[in-house]
């Protein structure tokens, strides 16, 4: 009877409940909101622009910041526009006597290039309680401490806000903070080589900071930085030193972006950090969204600021855009949703599911989905699954910004060296370690070959004939083919390690490679490789080490070959050719060449590459350059990665970029689509429910029924 | 009882010095100091002077265990041993390596942890307790052959097993509740429901093993052959008196891990979304960050502790014979 009046009341309860989407994730006041539902996965450990730099981070810092420049969301190859600047400024020169040079003056003759960044005027903070003023003027939150935070724990809690016009003053202040000692700014030593005066600002702030006890303000307006002038309210002038012409594109992340000096002062108050009231935490800028909730471990939202400058949605992009859609909201203020909500998945699979169930607008493929969501077509082409297509979800494909070697250590005595011989046994490695096998098998063809280090998409890379690798590809039938193992093996032997031995002593050749493990240490992926090493009858001994050990190697030359990859900063060949250049020889320098490659023909190129416009004289110089490296073969080019997102029907303008983060003001959603999507997907299937219930009581019962039986049974005698 | 718990406290701090020292010597035989800075600060152009400059500033400049250069008591203060451990025995955990306040982020996240695991606590011991007399009942039945089979059938399954399973059959094929995520409040119900679910079901085979094996021991004594020839009836015997006197070595694994419920579940709170404390440590040491995993391994030695102390408090409750003396 118990039971019975149990099951009475639980029944229309459990009914009541299982309505129509009882699998939504989010709170039923969201529903029919213009809200982009998204994911990460790693929690962004800055969010302070002068210390944030991964790409996990730049996803919300791009929305939120707002450096001089951008790149144009459609255009490729990628092209700078204006942001907050007026335009893309353009660099004067002058010579070391103070007099100006016209645009194409030789590169050494320049002692310094200034651009003046003209801002645009009536530019806006997002509200913020460190805008707020009394009717005085005076900030209304300046002179808090721990017991009038009482009661604070989000920016939220705070009943009144503000904003103020973005000044060039705010751009000073931002780029002084580069040389703050507190912040570590991943670029200050780069910077401090370019801007005038920012080494010697970071040796006062140093000191400074040495002299005052640890989380004391530094008052940054009391430190001139002599390379850095603001012109007036909207116009900021900053020398470098010698010629940069690479300094626009960092004009466009967010190292650059305007900190007001007001922000800063009001997070340096006594009990905000114990309170992660920190603009690492909380940040402020002019860009189209504003943080409005922080909570790394779960979820983090994006609304839109309500302050934003009317931009409008581009109307020109490249060929195809427009039969895409791409270009259907031309002229649109931007930004196109309200907001934009991030949910932290760490697993793939709740996060695959709930994208196919609707709850995330967007994902990537994760390898264990690939199967469910891509084929491949006889001739290779990709192409959604039956599954996927009749979901209406789209497949956007995109070559990335990077690159992926396996390098070899040129200071080592076997696999390193500049002599004819040296260079052989790296061609014939190249030669026989197949790249379209690796990417077929393990990539799940996600992946072009690469044929130097310049990925599609940055000037300099050619595709076709001219672009091949001449030294491991035949160009034959219209394709690159790879040369024959028979090829390789005959570059072994005249290296002196004719069948994999030494043509003196008989010893086989073993070669270490250096790997951490979960990154090429995957066992399959090792012992794939140890088979291409095999070809040449060459033994591969695989060195797995954790993160720290193998970056140590790295740094003391204590490796043969490792693997490693670069995601470029900015579109530009320079940040793949410097990688390879002697100045920034890993144990010599400290630098980014951790192959320590030295070719002082290679050396002088790039010194002359890096100072020119794009056009047919600085691609002389890349083919030069490229054909060197590809003799030399210190790395061996493995693949350029390909991205593959899946957009649900309901998601407009999504197109993938790999420099500009900033993307999220451009997308649009159409809500009514996804709602009915959304419902048609998530019906409850209940009569699981019920069967529970009745097999539970199946089990119960013959239980009851013995026990009555054994409760009244007599005692045996 | 107090003499007792002074006595139990005082044991307690040598034993979370040496948990401090070899957390700390654990941790910097795997990380330097470099290797910190380098992973806090990335991996891209990062200067030898940066390095040295945040070690400086986080103090982590300083030699690990002895300063030979200090003189006095300076050789063993100015060390990062000390300066990173002692304010840790007074409740100071200072900040993660990120600058957050450690303290800040156990508040938050323990919410999320509790309200997983209190409840499959809870309703695990009372669904494992009632299944092992209830197979102490119909001891040598079919009902208790095919329950132990069951038993041994989800204990021989992978924990992970439970949570993709559940999450594919509950989640995406009935799609009756959120595969992941959470809310907080009451909102956190149908982001709870499952994991907890999952928890409980994955902890009964091992459990009502157990439990039944210490009911059948308990039910071959002479008080209860006593107690049936009183002409009590069998679910007053297993009730009023086997169980009350099977609760010792019950709680001895039960009361144990109480405090140990603040710590989390990492692979649950992992798959489903649980912004709790299960992930915070592994998280750390991931991240390099000495400042977490210390003081999240100093934290879960002292909640052990107060865990074996209740446990020996609940002994004099379940058992008058048992005296602090």
């Amino acid at each position: 009877m118990i039971f019975f009046r149990l099951a009475l009341f639980i029944v229309p309860l459990l009914l009541a409940a299982c309505g129509s989407e009882q699998n939504d994730p989010y709170p039923a006041s969201e529903r029919g909101g213009n809200i982009l539902y998204s994911a990460f996965t790693e929690r962004p450990k800055h969010l302070d622009p002068v210390q944030s730099y991964s790409e996990d981070e730049g996803v919300f810092t791009a929305q939120i910041y707002e450096p001089p420049l951008q790149y144009h969301y459609l255009k490729r190859p990628y092209t700078l526009v204006a942001a907050s600047a007026q335009a893309v400024p353009v660099p004067r020169y002058f010579d070391a006597q103070g007099r100006e040079l016209p645009a194409d003056a030789a590169s050494e003759t320049i002692a310094t290039s200034v651009y003046e960044i003209s801002i645009r005027p009536g530019i806006r903070y997002q509200p913020h309680p460190a805008f707020a003023l009394n009717r005085d003027g005076t900030a209304r939150y300046g002179k808090l401490d721990r017991e009038s935070l009482q009661g604070i724990e989000t920016i939220a809690d705070f009943p009144e806000s503000g904003s103020r016009e973005l000044v060039a003053d705010d751009y000073l202040y931002e780029i002084k903070r580069l040389a703050h000692p507190r912040l570590h700014s991943p670029i200050f030593g780069m910077m401090a080589q370019r801007i005038v005066g920012l080494a010697e600002l970071g040796e006062t702030l140093q000191s400074e900071a040495k002299s005052l006890p640890a989380d004391t303000w530094i008052d940054l307006d009391r430190f001139a930085l002599k390379g850095v002038t603001v012109v007036d309210r909207h116009t900021l002038r900053i020398a470098l030193a010698g010629k940069y012409p690479q300094f626009v594109y960092w004009l466009a992340m967010p190292f650059f972006a305007p900190v007001p000096r007001e922000v800063d002062r009001f997070y340096a108050q006594p009990g905000m950090a114990e309170k992660n009231l920190t603009l690492d935490w909380y940040p402020v800028g002019t860009g189209p969204y504003m943080l409005t909730e922080n909570n790394p471990n779960s979820r983090m939202v994006l609304e839109r600021n309500p302050n934003f400058h009317g931009e409008t949605y581009p109307c020109e992009g490249e060929p195809g855009d427009r039969e895409a859609g791409l270009l259907a909201d031309c002229g649109k203020a931007l930004p196109l949703i309200d907001k934009v909500v991030f949910s932290r998945e760490k697993e793939s699979i709740p996060y695959w599911n709930k994208f196919l169930q609707g709850y995330y607008d967007a994902s990537g493929i994760a390898s264990d989905s690939f199967d469910q969501a891509v084929r491949f077509g006889a001739g290779g082409d990709v192409a959604l699954s039956d599954e996927m297509r009749a979901k209406g979800i789209r497949l956007l494909t995109s070559v990335r910004a990077s690159n992926f070697y396996m390098g070899f250590n040129m200071l080592d005595p076997v696999v390193g060296g500049m002599a004819p011989n040296d260079r052989k046994l790296r061609q014939a490695l190249s030669i026989a370690i197949d790249q379209e096998e690796f990417i077929s098998i393990f990539m799940n063809g996600r992946g072009i070959a690469a044929m130097g280090p310049l990925p599609p998409g940055i000037f300099g890379h050619l595709d076709g004939e001219a672009g091949i690798n001449p030294v491991v590809y035949d160009w034959v039938d219209g394709q690159a083919k790879r040369k024959p193992v028979d090829v390789a093996k005959r570059l072994l032997a005249e290296a002196g390690w004719p069948n994999g031995r030494d043509a003196k002593t008989g010893e086989p050749l073993v070669i270490y490679l250096d790997t951490t493990s979960g990154g090429m240490g995957d066992k399959s992926r090792l012992d794939w490789l140890a088979r291409q090493f095999a070809k040449l009858d060459i033994q591969l001994v695989v060195r797995s080490t954790d993160f720290n050990r193998f970056q140590e190697k790295i740094r003391k030359g204590a490796v043969q070959l490792y693997f490693l990859g670069w995601n470029a900063d900015y579109p530009d060949p320079e940040n793949f050719f410097f990688l390879l250049l002697g100045s920034e020889g890993k144990v010599a320098k400290m630098g980014e060449n951790a192959s320590n490659y030295v070719n002082p023909e290679y050396d002088k190129l790039f010194g002359q590459m890096k100072d020119l416009d794009n056009g047919p004289r600085r691609q002389a110089l890349i083919d030069r350059m490229n054909r060197i490296l590809q003799d030399d073969a210190p790395w061996i080019f493995c693949f350029y990665p390909k991205s593959y997102t899946l957009a649900h029907s309901w998601l407009y303008n999504r197109k993938p970029s790999d420099v500009g983060h900033n993307s999220l003001k451009y997308q649009r959603l159409d809500v009514g689509e996804r709602e009915r999507r959304r419902r048609e997907w998530n019906e409850p299937v209940l009569w699981p429910l019920f069967a529970g219930a009745l097999a539970l009581a199946a089990l119960l019962l013959p239980a009851l029924f013995y026990y009555r039986r054994r409760e009244r049974a007599s005692a045996r005698t | 009882m107090l003499a007792y718990l002074l006595r139990r406290l005082l044991y307690a701090i040598p034993i979370l010095i040496g948990v401090n020292l070899i957390t700390f010597a654990l941790f910097f035989v795997v990380n330097t100091p470099d290797d910190m800075a380098r992973m806090q600060l990335g991996v891209k152009r990062v200067t030898p002077e940066a390095i040295e400059k945040w070690k400086a500033e986080r103090g982590y400049d300083k030699p690990l265990f002895i300063n030979s250069q200090a003189q006095g008591t300076g050789v063993f203060t100015d060390t990062v041993l000390f300066a990173k451990s002692a304010r840790m025995f007074v409740g100071d955990f200072g900040r993660a390596e990120d600058g957050r306040d450690i303290a800040r982020e156990i508040a938050s996240r323990m919410g999320p942890s509790l309200a997983i695991a209190l409840p499959t606590f809870i309703i695990g011991l009372f669904v494992t307790v009632s299944l092992a007399l209830l197979l102490a009942f119909f001891r040598a039945s079919a009902l208790d052959f095919w329950g132990v089979v069951l038993c041994v059938a989800l204990m021989s399954i992978s924990g992970l097993f439970y949570i993709i399973g559940g999450q594919y059959l509950v989640s995406k094929l009935w799609r009756l509740v959120p595969i992941s995520g959470y809310a907080a409040g009451l909102d956190a119900w149908k982001f709870v429901i499952l994991p907890v679910a999952i928890g409980v079901v994955s902890g009964i085979g091992s459990s009502a093993r157990w439990y039944r094996t210490i009911f059948l021991e308990e039910i071959a004594k002479d008080y209860v052959r006593t107690a049936r020839a009183k002409g009590l009836s069998e679910l007053t015997v297993l009730f009023r008196h086997v169980l009350r006197n099977a609760m010792i070595p019950i709680l001895t694994g039960v009361v144990v891990v109480i405090p140990l419920l603040f710590m989390g579940s990492l692979l649950s709170e992992s798959f489903f979304g649980i912004p709790g404390l299960g992930s915070y440590t592994i998280d750390a040491i991931n991240a390099q960050d000495f400042a977490v995993v210390r003081a999240m391994v100093f934290i879960g030695s002292v909640l052990y502790i107060v865990g074996l102390v209740l446990t020996d408090i609940s002994y004099t409750l379940v058992d008058p014979r048992v005296r602090f003396e």
